[in-house]
């Protein structure tokens, strides 16, 4: 690249040495000015429409997006010319990426604002004091359902995560040949069991022990550590892999025995991965809705025996309360979106305390 | 380290249930069932299960009777209808709620495992409800339309508000010329079977398909249960469609027209039909089967209902359960009890020759 | 010392700690595979009524045989999850790409949970989410879709009134298993040797040429695998679609009209509570349908990412 083509920069002074780094290369606050330049432009632009046409209304996601694009191809032409055809690709690939982390952000900001704006109407105490029993119209709350989901949750939580587990050990640290292959392919198998026929699977097995028509917690429980499980074996054993082979060759050398390796070496050093992993296959299950209803029920009262009776869970909850409102249907909906809401607060509170617990147990690493 | 890992998932659980065990604020008698001073003498848990339509009205029942009765509970599953039905066959509850009767060859193969052998099942039309046509058309509040006309919006040939056949039926109305798009649910359900049968009784000529949970046609809008009906229907412009009517809120909603007159529908309208509809033939005694004369043209009948069952047996194996269903229907069927409904759900009261006939029906439980 | 006695390996020191340890290990593998055949098992038992009873006496199917009544349902659930997939893949890798290469450090911990919580939204939400905001939101650009790309089949019309289009389910679709996507792939580009992307820097590439001949490379079997997790759960997801897609035609590509085929996994969900009998055997043998074709998409993915990791830079 020639810096005679290049015309004159302004921050360059002219006459000076030029900085032999810096040929070539266009100064780090152009970009910042095509980007404001090209916002300015569309908003001029979509203040204009708007003025035109005022049923229309200001558009300002729409120019937003079309400045993006428009900042986009300004870049690309300009770097092009000063910077060469490489750098202008590096470039524009800069721009189309971060337009993707923004166009993921739009969705997770239009649902969040959704639920934050109608569910905290009953976001209140007497929501987390009370159940739906005698409750018509206004008021009641989701006691029943917060502990149902916990409990459900819970037990299948209980059930899958040493399950799982354990099969990610066997898989990494013992399992050789056919049978460790066939669990790897039937796992990603079960990964593509859909949530219905968890539910259903549940629901008939209970039917077949228990007799017609029976529907408990613990059945829930299991529909939900039916999906559970393979997201847990998956997610683990990538972890373990991780792990490198010189921590457990050092800890072979010592004498130290292959199981007490796994323990006190594997495990430590991957269980920020392993909790993640975990957090991840909890809140997958936790929002599951057809499996539950097939399977543990519905009821408006407490139930603290997942083996015993209908259990209530949040997604049920938020599910009914839409599908069914009765004459006075915002009370209905307004307990459907605080449902929604407690349920997304209740996963976020499990993510930071998994991260609290993968930080306080994890070997202090020197990097 | 690895009791961390799983140990964390249950001492959450465990510190949950701690933070929790205290019982629910509105339930202090509930749980225990310790109240001695209660009036009533009835005490357990009673399980129906069925059709998701009487859910509102199964719960104002079920608060008002757990309030008279402190030590009951009545569970009532909303599973839907098709699952209710086959749950109390099995045995898997004492009663059941469904849109539709037992059919006359169900009840003659059905063994009905709650039921004591070689006896028959009480069927109570106790959930009337009105269907409303509801339309979503600026400006306008109401129309009158004939059965041919709703028949043709819907099958599709009729395709704009300002068309010829409702103009013709409303001449006050500014109809605008934007193009109808009818709404129809895709769910299997008892609303879409009876508006379907009402459609091939009163218009045969337009609606040839037959009655039909499941829209029979093939194309056009669809919506999942009543609630993805009525956001359907006020999310759009020039929308129609049909919805329980304690649902149409501010929608638009359609006055039909029986015989010589257009009706908008009403509770009594709707508990009007049922009076004038003749009980299915070959039924035993405590079998209330209805089946509604859509095409009745008595004065201030509104042919579009609901007609919800409450299905029990007459002879359970279980006494204790006859005795929570006899008292539970008793009370279903009062006036208090059809008043209860029509506040929480918009339901339409039985009228007293129903209730005598109920009555009658319940008294043979045992 | 005879030669067969080095040749040999010296067996490992059996403790009773190992056996159990590995003993457990291997239960809790066998586990899966137990409750896995039993699913099959329990799908394949209650299917076999709907193959054997004859056609006409199951109100359901509406007087058209069992392949009849399944083929929409097929169609429309890989039709929804695979542009579910084109649109997810693309964004999740561009995400996962700028938190591990273009993001600062410390911000890119940060943007990984945002992206997690997406993950979190229960279905039911998302359903009423893309019913109720993403729908409306949608339409008039269907109709001006309609207007003026309507020569294109995908975009044939005519428009939805509501926008609950197989479009919009899709897009539902696509941001629920954006955050499946974006963590693996996230996770497979930070394993990228560091020794790789150096020489490739060091070599004069911009930070895309590094991206494209070091990280994707080693990465592409990591992103397949991840694309496919995503295909399965979007192939399975039940209350989002079922509330928000208007099903009620048959197979058609068009995706923006208001007849859209429903998928099994809805189907299931809408017709279970009022199946009645034998009806609920179809619908199970559906839901045997669905598991088959997830198994399918499954060994697919197995056997495209075991043939490109001989090409992969993981080596």
């Amino acid at each position: 690249m020639s810096q005679l083509t290049a015309p004159p920069k302004a921050g360059a002074p002219t006459g000076a040495m030029p900085n032999s780094y810096a040929t070539g290369r266009l100064p780090r606050f152009v970009p910042l000015i095509v980007l404001a330049g090209s916002l300015v432009i569309m908003f001029a632009v979509f203040a204009l429409f708007a003025t035109a046409d005022p049923s229309g209304g200001f558009n300002a996601a729409g120019a937003v997006f079309l400045a993006v694009v428009l900042y986009g191809a300004v870049i690309y032409f300009v770097a092009r010319m000063i910077e060469g055809p490489r750098r202008a690709k590096d470039r524009l690939v800069t721009t189309l990426v971060t337009l993707a982390f923004v166009i993921a952000l739009l969705p997770l900001v239009s649902l969040l604002s959704t639920v934050l704006l109608n569910g905290t109407a009953r976001l209140d105490l007497t929501f987390f004091t009370n159940s739906m029993r005698n409750v018509v119209g206004e008021g009641g709350g989701a006691l029943h359902a917060v502990t149902g989901t916990l409990f459900m949750t819970g037990a299948a939580a209980i059930i899958s995560i040493p399950i799982g587990l354990l099969t990610s050990i066997y898989l990494v640290e013992y399992g050789r040949g056919r049978l460790a292959q066939a669990i790897t392919f039937f796992v990603d198998v079960m990964t593509g069991i859909p949530s219905i026929v968890a539910g259903l699977f549940a629901y008939t097995l209970f039917v077949i022990i228990f007799g017609p028509g029976v529907r408990l917690g613990i059945a829930g429980a299991i529909a939900l550590a039916v999906l559970m499980i393979p997201v847990v074996v998956r997610s683990s054993e990538e972890m373990l892999r991780l792990v490198p082979n010189e921590l457990r060759e050092a800890a072979f050398a010592l004498g130290v025995p292959k199981w007490l390796v796994v323990l006190k070496v594997v495990l430590p050093t991957s269980i920020a991965g392993l909790t993640t992993g975990i957090m991840l296959s909890i809140s997958r299950v936790i929002g599951e809705t057809a499996p539950l209803l097939v399977a543990a029920g519905y009821t408006n009262n407490m139930n603290y025996d997942l083996f015993e009776g209908r259990m209530q869970s949040l997604p049920v909850f938020v599910y009914s309360s839409y599908v069914s409102q009765g004459t006075e249907a915002q009370a209905y909906l307004d307990r459907a979106w605080t449902g929604a809401l407690t349920l997304i607060l209740i996963v976020m509170a499990l993510n930071l305390l998994a991260r609290f617990i993968a930080r306080a147990f994890s070997p202090k690493l020197s990097r | 380290m690895k009791f961390n890992t799983f140990g964390r998932t249950a001492a959450v659980t465990a510190l949950a249930a701690l933070a929790l065990s205290g019982c629910a604020a509105n339930e202090d008698t509930a749980a225990g069932g310790g109240s001695s001073e209660s009036a009533s003498e009835l005490t357990g848990t009673l399980v129906g299960a069925g059709a998701s339509s009487q859910q509102s009205a199964q719960e104002a029942w079920t608060t008002a009777f757990q309030t008279a009765n402190p030590d009951v509970t009545i569970e009532y599953d909303p599973a839907g209808s098709g699952a209710g039905r086959d749950t109390f066959l099995a045995g898997g509850s004492a009663f059941a709620g469904s849109d539709r009767a037992f059919k006359d060859d169900e009840i003659a193969e059905g063994d009905f495992a709650a039921c004591a052998p070689d006896t028959g099942i009480v069927e109570i039309p106790a959930y009337i409800s009105p269907i409303a046509v509801i339309f979503n058309l600026e400006g306008i509040d109401t129309l009158n339309l004939d059965a041919a006309t709703i028949a043709g919006i819907f099958n599709g040939s009729i395709t704009t508000w300002n068309d010829e056949q409702i103009a013709s039926q409303n001449p006050d109305a500014e109809l605008p010329d934007t193009a109808i798009t009818p709404v129809h649910r895709q769910d299997d359900s008892g609303t879409t079977e009876n508006f379907t049968e009402y459609l091939g009784a009163a218009a045969p000529e337009v609606w040839t398909d037959e009655a039909d949970g499941v829209w029979p046609l093939e194309g056009g809008e669809a919506a999942s249960q009543t609630s993805g009906m009525i956001d359907a229907v006020t999310g759009g412009e020039g929308t129609v469609g049909y919805a329980d009517a304690s649902r149409a809120g501010d929608l638009g909603t359609v006055s039909v027209k029986v015989g010589e007159e257009y009706v908008p529908y009403s509770a009594e309208a709707a508990a009007a039909i049922v009076d004038a509809s003749p009980m299915a033939e070959g039924r035993t005694e405590g079998d209330l089967a209805v089946e509604i004369d859509r095409t009745s043209e008595e004065a201030g009948v509104y042919p579009i209902v609901l007609v919800s069952y409450l299905i029990g047996c007459e002879e359970y194996t279980d006494p204790a359960s006859a005795e929570l269903v006899k008292a539970y229907f008793s009370y279903i069927v009062s006036e208090e009890g059809q008043q209860e409904a029509a506040d929480a759900a918009g339901s339409a009261p039985i009228s007293s020759d129903l209730f005598d006939k109920a009555s009658a029906a319940i008294e043979l439980i045992k | 010392m005879t030669a067969s006695a080095t040749t040999a390996l010296i067996p490992a020191k059996q403790r009773p700690g190992d056996r159990i340890f590995s003993g457990s290990a291997l239960v809790a593998g066998s586990l899966i595979l137990a409750v896995l055949a039993a699913v099959a098992a329990f799908l394949i038992l209650q299917s076999v009524p709907a193959v054997t009873t004859n056609p006409e006496d199951i109100s359901i199917l509406r007087g058209v045989n069992l392949a009849e009544y399944v083929w929409p349902l097929i169609f429309g659930t890989l039709w929804s999850a695979t542009i579910a997939l084109v649109l997810a893949v693309p964004v999740a890798i561009g995400i996962a790409l700028f938190i591990s290469h273009y993001a600062p450090r410390r911000l890119a911990q940060g943007l990984g949970y945002v992206i997690d919580l997406l993950a979190a939204v229960p279905s039911v939400v998302f359903g009423l989410w893309g019913g109720n905001v993403l729908a409306p939101a949608v339409q008039p650009f269907y109709s001006w879709l309609e207007q003026n790309a309507g020569w294109f089949p995908l975009f044939a019309g005519p428009a939805s009134g509501t926008g609950r289009t197989i479009l919009t389910a899709s897009v539902v679709l696509a941001v629920m298993i954006l955050p499946i996507i974006t963590a693996i792939c996230r996770e497979v580009f930070l394993q990228t040797p560091v020794l790789h992307e150096e020489a490739a820097l060091a070599l004069g590439a911009t930070r895309w040429e590094m991206i494209r001949m070091a990280v994707l490379p080693f990465g592409r079997a990591g992103i397949v695998s991840a694309a496919m997790l995503g295909l399965g759960r979007a192939l399975g997801e039940t209350m989002a679609v079922a509330m928000v897609l208007s099903a009620s035609g048959g197979v058609t590509f068009n995706l923006i009209s208001s007849s859209n085929p429903s998928t099994i996994a809805a189907n299931i969900a809408l017709s279970f509570p009022e199946a009645y009998g034998v009806n609920v055997n179809v619908l199970i043998a559906t839901g045997l349908i669905l598991f088959a074709i997830t198994l399918l998409v499954n060994t697919i993915a197995r056997i495209v990412v075991n043939r490109r990791k001989d090409f992969s830079g993981a080596n």
